[in-house]
């Protein structure tokens, strides 16, 4: 399983659709690194509308995602994240402070925009 | 009580079967949304803890139906290394793998009990329940 990753003018949108075991999600890091490096892209929407549970490893890999791509110099956005979701995050004491993150796809375009001043 | 259901959790993708079996279970209980992915957050980290550090073991479901009660029973059986001092793993932030360390005391507030009995290389069982309410 690979999570399909779409170029949209200067970026990069990934809608995850699949439950994500560990491999997928590892797998799923490298593929969006290489990406935004291949691509140039300065910005990243990740949207889990579709994604039903987030427990610690999977809270860690888009952690990480996100700062190794702020290292590379793109923004990642986070978007969807259900209620659901949300309420177990803080359970597990995961806060996800210095994760930008959107109601929607939508807003989180409009997020990188403004803050790429594109 | 209904008999009881396992997963052997051998590979990664038994974590996987392991959570959806259990939410599926809860839904059929009657647990809501929030509840559900609460309990099928806490069986990924036992599960993923088995995977981890005891190589194997296994996930089992007990519906628990009476009068006064209803939910959900999950245990996690392994025979690995054990746990020496359990004060520290249930310390958020503790982890000997590079991890969150998120993962026990997680789920100690995701369920409504949790018991936690471990022997050095003998291995770990935790028992934890979510009522429905
Ligand atoms: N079944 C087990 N057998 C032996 N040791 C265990 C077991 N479960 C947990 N541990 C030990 O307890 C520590 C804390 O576990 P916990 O699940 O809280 O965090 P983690 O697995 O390190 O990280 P995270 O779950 O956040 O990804 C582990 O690092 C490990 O050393
Ligand atoms: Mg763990």
């Amino acid at each position: 399983m690979r999570i399909p990753i779409l170029k949209l003018h200067h970026y990069l949108l990934v809608s995850i659709q699949t439950e994500i075991d560990d491999h997928t999600a590892i797998q799923f890091q490298e593929d969006l690194l290489s990406k935004i490096h291949k691509s140039g892209s300065s910005g990243v929407v990740i949207d889990l509308t579709s994604v039903e549970m987030i427990d610690s490893f999977i809270a860690k890999v888009l952690g990480d995602v996100v700062t190794m791509s702020d290292l590379m110099g793109a923004k990642v956005v986070l978007t969807g994240i259900q209620p659901a979701v949300a309420i177990t995050l803080i359970d597990l004491g995961i806060h996800m402070k210095n994760v930008p993150t959107a109601l929607n796809l939508e807003q989180g375009l409009t997020k990188l925009h403004q803050e790429l001043g594109e | 009580m209904k008999p009881q259901s396992c997963v052997n959790i051998k590979k990664e993708w038994d974590i996987v079967g392991a959570r959806q079996l259990g939410r599926e279970i809860a839904k059929k209980i009657g647990f809501g949304i929030v509840d559900q992915a609460r309990i099928a957050t806490a069986i990924s980290e036992l599960a993923r803890n088995i995977y981890l550090y005891a190589e194997q073991g296994q996930i089992c479901f007990d519906v628990i139906d009476t009068m006064e009660h209803k939910g959900i029973c999950v245990t996690a059986n392994d025979s690995g290394p054990g746990i020496s001092d359990i004060g520290q793993v249930m310390q958020d932030g503790y982890t000997t793998s590079g991890g969150l360390g998120a993962g026990l005391p997680g789920v100690k507030r995701l369920m409504d009990e949790f018991d936690l009995k471990s022997v050095e290389n003998k291995g770990t069982q935790i028992k934890t329940t979510k009522w429905v309410r």
